[in-house]
C-alpha cells in the first residue's frame, strides 16, 4: 500500500479535521458520531454491493447484533440482565465510570466478534445465492431476526432495551466527546482495513466475482472462500457501529432501532449508491451527502421524511445509478487514471 | 413452545382448515406476482402495500355503509389503474434494467406507500366486519367464520377467471407471447409497452382483490405490506412461474405451517417464522442444486 504525497496531506488534512471537528462544532457531536457510524456502513456495504456485485439487505443482520450484544454484555458483566430489562431503564443498578468503560470495552469486542463468526458460519448457505435470491434472503434475514429478537423475553422484547446510561465523570461534554472518538476510531480502523483491502488481490477477485463467478471459479479461484471472508469483514465493523450507535441511542428497541431494515438496512445500500457503488471514496462521499440532507431538511418534512425517503430512493435508482463518484468519473476520466481515445470516444458518440 | 395443539387433534383440524382457507388467498397474491415476475421480468417488493391498499378500499367502502364484499368489485377496478399509474411513472424505466435496480426502487414504492396510508387511514389496527356468522363442524369442536370461507371461494373464483382470459383472451396471449420471447413478440407486432403496463394493472388488480378479502376476513395495517410480499415471493420460488396448481398446493402449505408456527411457537413469533421458512427454502434449495453444480437462476 502505497501512498502518494498529495494523497498523505489529504489523509492528514481529514485526520485533523476528524479530530477537531467535535471541538468546532461542538452542538453536532451526536450528528457527527452518526454520521462515522453511516460512513462505516456504507463503505462496509460497498465491499459486497459494489466490489462483489452481491447485492445485500443483511448487513443490518450484523449490526443489529452488534448492537444488542455490546448492550447485554455492558449490562450482564456487572448486573443480572433479566431484572435489568425488567426494570426498564430505572436507576436501581448504576455503573460505575470503571465499570461502564470496561463493560463497553468487552462488550465491543464480543459485538465484533460474534457477527463475525455468525457470517462465517451462514456465509457458506448464503452466499451460494447469487443475484436477486440472495438480495431477498438477506431482506429475509434481517427481518427474520428483528421478528424474533422482538419476541426475546430476556433483551426486553416488545418494550426495548435501555442501554447503561453514560456515568457522571466531571463535565457534560465528556459523553458526546466519548462516543464521537470512539465512532472516529473505528471509521478510522474501517477505511485503513478496507484501503488496505482494496490495494491487494483480494480485491481484484471480488471484482472478478462481480463481473463473471463462473468464469473466475474456472480461473481456479475458490470464489465461495473470498465471498465468506468479504462478508466476515463487513461484519466485524458492522458489528463494531452497531455496538457504538446502541450506546449512543440509549435505547434499543428490536424494529425500529436494532433490525432497522426500513431505515438503517435501506439507509446503507442508498448511501453507496449515492456516492458511486465500487469505489473507495463513494460511500464516504455519499453517507456525507445524505446525512447531511437527511439531517438538514428532515425536519422540513415534518412527519413527510418517510413519503421523501421513498421518492427519494426511487429517483437516485432510477435516475442516478451511477452515483456521484461514477458521474465524476464520466465527467473527468482523465483523474481517474483513464486513458481516453478521442476517436474511440467520438465513435461511440456516433454509434448512440 | 406449546404444544397442545398435537394432543387435541381438533385444534390440528381447526389450524389445517384455517391454514388451507389463509393458504388460497395467499396462492392468489403469489400468482399476480408469478405474472409480472414472468412478463417483465420484475419483483415487485410494493406487491404487499398493494394488498393492503386493495383492503383499504374495502374497509372505506364499510365506512360509508356499503357491505365490505363489494369491495372484491370496486378495489380491483381501482387498484388496476393505481397499477398501470405505477408502471408508467416507476416501473416502466426499470423492466429491462439489473433486477436488484427494480427490486431497490420497488422498495422506495412501498415505502412511500406504507407510509402515505398511515397519512391517509392512521396506524390503527382495522378490520371490515361483513356479519357473515360463522360455521360450526365436528360437533362444534371447529369453528370457521363463513367469511374465510367466501373469501377462499372469490379468490378461486377469480384465479380461474384469470386462467381463462389468458388463455382465450386476445391481451392473454399477448401477454404469454411476451413473457416468452419479449423482442419476438415485438417483432410479430405485439405492443409490449402496453403489454407491460397491462400486466401490472392486472397483477394491482389481483393484490385489490386479495387486500379486500383479507379486510373481511383479517386484520390491516399499513406496515402489514411486507410480509405479503415475502409470502408470495416464496410461494413463487417454490411452485416456479407459470405453474398454477403449483402455487395454489404451496399457498396453502405456508398457511397451514403459518397457522401451526402460530399455535406451537406464539403470535409474536408468527411473521418471523415466515422469514425464517424463506431463508431456509432458499438454502436448501440451493444446496440441493450446488449438488449438480448449478445455483438458483
Amino acid at each position: 500500500m502505497s501512498i502518494s504525497k498529495n494523497n498523505l496531506i489529504l489523509y492528514i488534512g481529514i485526520l485533523v479535521f476528524g479530530i477537531a471537528a467535535p471541538f468546532l462544532f461542538p452542538a453536532f457531536k451526536v450528528q457527527l458520531s452518526i454520521l462515522c457510524v453511516l460512513i462505516v456502513l456504507a463503505t462496509t456495504w460497498n465491499i459486497q454491493g459494489g466490489e462483489m456485485g452481491y447485492n445485500s439487505f443483511g448487513n443490518i443482520l450484523f449490526y443489529g447484533l452488534g448492537m444488542y450484544l455490546c448492550a447485554s454484555v455492558q449490562v450482564g458483566m456487572f448486573f443480572p440482565l433479566a431484572e435489568w430489562t425488567e426494570s426498564g431503564g430505572e436507576k436501581t443498578f448504576v455503573h460505575t465510570p470503571a465499570q461502564f468503560f470496561q463493560g463497553m470495552a468487552v462488550g465491543l469486542i464480543v459485538a465484533a466478534v460474534v457477527p463475525t463468526i455468525v457470517a462465517g458460519l451462514i456465509g457458506y448457505s448464503i452466499l451460494g445465492l447469487r443475484g436477486h435470491y440472495f438480495a431477498i434472503c438477506t431482506l429475509g434475514l434481517g427481518v427474520a431476526a428483528g421478528e424474533i429478537s422482538g419476541g426475546i423475553e430476556i433483551i426486553g422484547a416488545g418494550q426495548g432495551f435501555t442501554t447503561p446510561p453514560f456515568p457522571d465523570v466531571g463535565s457534560l461534554d465528556s459523553r458526546g466527546e466519548f462516543f464521537y472518538f470512539l465512532s472516529f476510531f473505528v471509521l478510522v480502523l474501517t477505511f485503513i482495513a478496507v484501503r488496505g483491502i482494496y490495494s491487494t488481490r483480494f480485491k481484484l477477485i471480488l471484482n472478478a466475482i462481480r463481473d463473471n463467478e463462473d468464469k473466475a471459479e474456472a480461473m481456479g479461484i475458490e470464489t465461495m472462500k473470498y465471498k465468506i471472508v468479504g462478508w466476515m469483514i463487513s461484519a466485524f465493523f458492522c458489528g463494531l457501529a452497531g455496538g457504538i450507535m446502541g450506546g449512543l441511542v440509549g435505547y434499543i428497541d428490536s424494529t425500529d432501532v436494532a433490525f432497522d431494515g426500513r431505515e438503517m438496512g435501506v439507509f446503507m445500500v442508498l448511501m453507496a449508491i449515492l456516492g458511486g457503488k465500487g469505489t473507495l471514496w463513494g460511500p464516504i462521499i455519499g453517507a456525507t451527502v445524505f446525512h447531511i440532507f437527511k439531517e438538514g431538511f428532515w425536519t422540513f418534512f415534518l412527519g413527510w421524511q418517510y413519503v421523501a425517503l421513498g421518492v427519494l430512493i426511487v429517483v437516485i435508482v432510477i435516475y442516478f445509478p451511477e452515483g456521484i463518484m461514477g458521474w465524476l468519473r464520466e465527467k473527468y476520466p482523465e483523474r481517474f487514471g483513464e486513458v481516453v481515445d478521442e476517436k474511440d470516444r467520438k465513435a461511440q458518440v456516433e454509434l448512440k | 413452545m406449546d404444544f397442545m395443539v398435537f394432543q387435541y387433534p381438533m385444534i390440528s383440524v381447526q389450524a389445517c382448515l384455517d391454514g388451507i382457507l389463509l393458504g388460497i388467498l395467499f396462492a392468489l397474491i403469489a400468482y399476480g406476482m408469478a405474472l409480472q415476475w414472468g412478463v417483465m421480468n420484475i419483483i415487485n417488493i410494493a406487491q404487499g402495500d398493494l394488498v393492503i391498499l386493495g383492503g383499504y378500499i374495502a374497509y372505506f367502502m364499510y365506512l360509508y355503509g356499503i357491505h365490505p364484499a363489494w369491495g372484491v368489485i370496486v378495489s380491483p377496478i381501482i387498484m388496476f389503474f393505481v397499477g398501470i399509474a405505477i408502471y408508467k411513472l416507476v416501473i416502466n424505466k426499470v423492466v429491462d434494467r439489473d433486477l436488484f435496480i427494480s427490486i431497490l426502487a420497488t422498495f422506495g414504492i412501498s415505502i412511500l406507500f406504507m407510509q402515505l396510508m398511515n397519512f391517509a387511514f392512521g396506524a390503527d389496527v382495522v378490520l371490515a366486519n361483513s356479519d357473515y356468522g360463522t360455521t360450526m363442524l365436528f360437533n362444534n369442536n371447529v369453528v370457521l367464520p363463513n367469511s374465510k370461507i367466501f373469501s377462499a371461494f372469490i379468490s378461486i373464483l377469480f384465479a380461474i377467471c384469470l386462467v381463462i382470459y389468458m388463455k382465450k383472451s386476445k391481451l392473454g396471449r399477448a401477454i404469454r407471447a411476451t413473457a416468452q420471447n419479449a423482442r419476438a413478440a415485438k417483432i410479430l407486432g405485439v405492443d409490449t409497452e402496453k403489454v407491460y403496463a397491462a400486466t401490472f394493472g392486472i397483477n394491482a388488480a389481483l393484490c385489490g382483490v386479495a387486500g379486500a378479502l383479507i379486510s373481511i376476513t383479517f386484520t390491516i395495517h399499513p406496515y402489514m405490506g411486507l410480509p405479503y410480499t415475502i409470502r408470495s415471493f416464496m410461494i413463487v420460488i417454490v411452485a416456479g412461474l407459470g405453474n398454477l396448481p403449483g402455487v395454489a398446493m404451496s399457498g396453502m402449505g405456508l398457511g397451514v405451517f403459518e397457522e401451526f408456527a402460530d399455535y406451537i411457537l406464539g403470535t409474536e413469533f408468527r411473521i418471523g417464522s415466515v422469514f425464517l421458512l424463506l431463508v431456509l427454502i432458499l438454502v436448501y434449495r440451493r444446496f440441493k442444486l450446488s449438488r449438480k453444480r448449478e445455483y438458483l437462476k
